[in-house]
């Protein structure tokens, strides 16, 4: 529900989509992928409301050079499919929407960036959102998770300016954008790549703050080797960091699962 | 265990991590593969111009990000100032103390700097302001050019006396109002015979840069920020006086209006105006009989980017001003690209946006214009690139972006943008000549390195005239904090044989005009000619402005190819139409407009 809210006030007020295809190509290659692999491959069709929702942010999300299409399409192919090809005891490691983005950002980017589109700089906008998104994410029951996050970029950010000498405002700042409106109520809190236990999930989103804050300043000293990271921080520092922990999550629970039994 | 479908699955995810990466290269490599057909020297020190643009000293406030607000105001315009046949340029520097430039044309492919003695030179002065272009107009129909030069500071008039020297007429003109503005169009909107102006605002016109009173002087959003400079309608009283009628005609845009161009998009007789504005949508302002201008929906308003110059074409010979708009472009960070907006205006009510590949991605792109440069009968585009080349080791597009997608309030004000320091912000990046080769061979390519065009300045205003009268638009660029560029055309008059890209080619042919109004304005500016070259009609319109910060000769030039010149047709701005038959090829025509 909240996605769609997103996707209607923005487009509304500020025509975010940037195109209507963009949408509708990122949605049906979603949902197409996902009836037919979750057909194929397990013999039911799933449903397709994780698809919705990732189509819909990778619409948001990806914006590409001129008008070309391709990202969208490929991009949704390979978010759904991911889920169906990097699995670990049956689980998908990485966030549909958080794996394809960082994939096109890493090795697409002379084709696609994240977000260019800024949905007007305005806090009465972004205001709701993060009312309706706090709300969800309550009682969804992840809102530890957004609050840790929230929390933790604060504290980074003022480690950063502390560091690197610029204003505080400037450090603060990406957090008020539309960009984290996605990641924090989005793919952060996605419980089905999320580790298990609320203590878990709490200090694996403290340190995806605490990756992404290593690769901003990277930007900051402008280490030319990370420069394909600092586009995107959160988002290549939760598919860094998301994955890792989930896989640890799943073969400690294995391996306890096996003392158990034997 | 071995799942055949699953490895069908992964195979098919790889083949689509593949095919990203496959079109990801094909998106960077789209360079010309052939031997081209335009050759550009670069001659400006060889043909006297060494002129060098020196940015703006700003308020210690902004000191921080000083590089950023202030790389503007490198300028190029073109005129006939002393009516002798041969283009003359004006450059405008920004720095207190420098001097602008007028280079008047030797007719020997040289030019000699006449500013000084011209009295056009040392406008750049504490407590007046900074010069950030000109453009050129005889406001008074006396058959002298006059010039008005628009500053981040008091705009001032001049008066072309004729005898080489100039009059600063502004104080008895009704224009000295403090604007912070980077471009000025003259057009005749009530086509009354005066021509009028419209100076748009980019910063506030309360903001004076050497005594900052705030630093809460930024956009207030990256997107749809609309608390720039106002934009000012001038009408011409006829009297030496301009009269703000802005509000009255409904033109006050405060949308960070960089660049602005004039015509008759409509084909309803009346100029309108064509606003790219900074930080917002495109606006264009469709003229009802010099009544009131009404903003169109034309399909413009949702599509919000970084507008920095406009310039105006006829890109497939359609008899209709199309609109190229540049935008920026960088990897990884922004893809806004340019703007190629073909007119639809009658058949649909809307442009229609076209642009792929080179034309929409040149990088952070500045001035450009469209002009035949190897007379092959259709317009080809030069867009100036580069915004800041300082450090190339240091980029300032990551501190960019902290701010760039937070709330307005946060970068409303300057004092809370991180500090550029040496950094470079799309530095060093080139030039693009895009070569038109028509809807039937592929739309346009970047022939910039086989053309000649290879320096990595930060180009800003780009104009063209036949500096030479020789049949062949040259190019100029004003590059900023960099010398000026005169790019002369040395193609070899040859274009593409029609049955392909091989062999010698054949002979091109061409044609210019140079209209001079009697009960339109005698600059004629605004003035409309479509010439039929072969089966297809090109429009052109007397240039008042256009561009970033530029303006070309208003001389038209016509690439023919080896095509029959048909028709040719001239609507004045009176209104008039004439129709001229039979014009001899490979020549410039003076036509003067006919009494009614």
């Amino acid at each position: 529900m909240l996605i769609t809210l997103v996707l209607v006030v923005g487009e509304a007020r500020y025509s975010i989509l940037g195109g209507y295809q963009r949408l509708a190509t990122t949605l049906g290659v979603c949902v197409a992928t996902e009836v037919l692999l979750s057909w194929w491959l397990r013999g039911q069709v799933a449903n397709v409301a994780s698809a919705y929702i990732t189509g819909i942010s990778l619409a948001l999300l990806t914006k590409p050079q001129a008008n070309i299409l391709w990202p969208f399409a490929l991009g949704a192919f390979i978010a759904i499919a991911s889920k169906y090809v990097l699995t670990y005891r049956g689980r998908h490691l990485w966030n549909p929407s958080n794996f394809a983005i960082a994939l096109l950002v890493l090795v697409a980017a002379d084709s696609v960036a994240v977000l260019s589109h800024q949905w007007g700089n305005d806090i009465g906008t972004n205001l709701v959102i993060w009312a309706f998104g706090l709300v969800i994410a309550w009682r969804a029951k992840v809102l530890h998770v957004t609050l840790t996050y929230v929390v933790c970029f604060v504290v980074f950010a003022v480690l950063r300016h502390l560091v690197v000498g610029g204003p505080l405002f400037a450090e603060l700042a990406p957090i008020t954008g539309p960009m984290y409106q996605l990641f924090v109520f989005f793919m952060v809190t996605d419980p089905r790549t999320t580790v298990s236990t609320r203590r878990g999930r709490i200090i694996v989103v403290a340190i995806v703050a605490l990756v992404e804050t290593l690769i901003r300043l990277a930007g900051d000293f402008q280490i030319g080797l990370l420069r394909p990271f600092y586009v995107s921080p959160p988002i290549l520092a939760l598919a860094m960091v998301g994955p890792a922990a989930l896989f640890l999550d799943l073969w400690r629970t294995a391996q306890r699962t096996a003392r158990v039994l034997a | 265990m071995f799942s055949w479908r699953r490895f069908i699955v992964a195979a098919a995810f790889v083949a689509a991590i593949v095919a990203v990466i496959v079109l990801n290269a094909r998106a960077v490599g789209s360079g010309a593969t052939a031997s081209e057909t335009i050759h550009l020297s670069e001659v400006a020190h060889a043909s006297g111009i060494d002129f060098v643009h020196q940015s703006p000293t700003l308020d210690p406030k902004v000191a921080h990000i000083a590089a950023h607000i202030a790389a503007l105001g490198a300028c190029v315009s073109v005129a006939d100032v002393n009516n002798d046949g041969w283009p003359d340029l004006y450059f405008t520097t920004s720095r207190f103390g420098a001097s602008n430039a007028l280079y008047i044309n030797q007719k020997d492919g040289t030019f000699r700097d006449a500013a000084a003695e011209a009295g056009i030179g040392s406008l750049n002065r504490a407590g007046e302001g900074v010069s950030m272009g000109a453009v050129w107009g005889d406001y008074d129909n006396d058959g002298l050019e006059d010039l008005l030069v628009y500053k981040w500071g008091y705009p001032q008039l001049f008066h072309n006396l004729g005898n080489g020297h100039f009059e600063d007429v502004t104080a008895q003109s009704g224009l000295r109002s403090w604007m912070n503005s980077n471009g000025a169009v003259w057009f005749d909107f009530d086509r009354d015979g005066l021509l009028d102006l419209y100076i748009t605002g980019y910063f506030r016109s309360d903001i004076d840069f050497w005594h900052l009173k705030s630093t809460r002087i930024m956009q207030e959003s990256w997107e749809f920020a609309s608390n720039g400079g106002k934009n000012l309608l001038f009408k011409n009283l006829g009297n030496g006086h301009f009269k703000d009628v802005t509000d009255s005609l409904g033109v006050g845009s405060t949308r960070w209006t960089l660049a602005a161009a004039a015509a008759d998009f409509n084909d309803d007789g009346w100029p309108d105006l064509y606003l790219a504005n900074d930080y917002g949508p495109e606006e264009l302002y469709l003229n009802d009989e010099g009544k009131r201008f009404e903003l169109a929906h034309a399909g413009l308003e949702d599509d919000s980017k970084s507008g920095m110059a406009v310039a105006l074409g006829d890109v497939y010979n359609r008899g209709e001003h199309d609109v190229f708009v540049t935008n920026i472009s960088e990897k990884g960070f922004l893809f806004q690209g340019n703007n190629l907006r073909l007119n639809f205006l009658k058949e649909l009510g809307k442009f229609n946006e076209v642009a792929t590949g080179v034309v929409a991605d040149a990088g952070w792109a500045w001035g450009a214009q469209f002009g035949d440069l190897n007379n092959d009968g259709l317009l080809d585009l030069v867009v100036a690139n580069g915004f800041i080349s300082a450090d190339s080791t240091r980029s300032y597009w990551y501190a960019m972006s902290k701010i760039a997608g937070a709330q307005g309030n946060i970068f409303e004000d300057a004092k809370n943008w991180p500090a550029i320091g040496s950094a470079s912000l799309s530095g060093y990046e080139r030039s693009r000549v895009l070569l038109n080769r028509g809807p039937a061979g592929g739309g346009f390519v970047d022939v910039a390195p086989q053309a000649g065009v290879t320096d990595l300045l930060d180009g800003r205003a780009v104009a063209m005239a036949d500096l030479f009268n020789n049949g062949l638009l040259d190019v100029v660029v004003a590059n900023e904090k960099g010398r000026a560029l005169l790019y002369r055309n040395d193609s070899d008059g040859r274009s593409p044989s029609p049955e392909g890209r091989g062999g010698q080619g054949v002979r091109s042919h061409w044609v210019e005009l140079k209209l001079v109004g009697t009960r339109s304005n005698r600059s004629a500016i605004g003035a409309e000619v479509t010439a039929e070259i072969g089966p297809g009609r090109q429009r052109q319109v007397v240039d008042g402005g256009s561009g970033f910060c530029s303006q070309n000769d208003r001389r038209l030039h016509f690439g023919l190819g080896n095509q029959r010149l048909g028709r040719v047709t001239i609507r004045w701005p009176s209104g008039t139409a004439q129709v001229v038959n039979g014009l001899t090829i490979d020549q410039l025509h003076v036509i003067t407009e006919p009494p009614r």
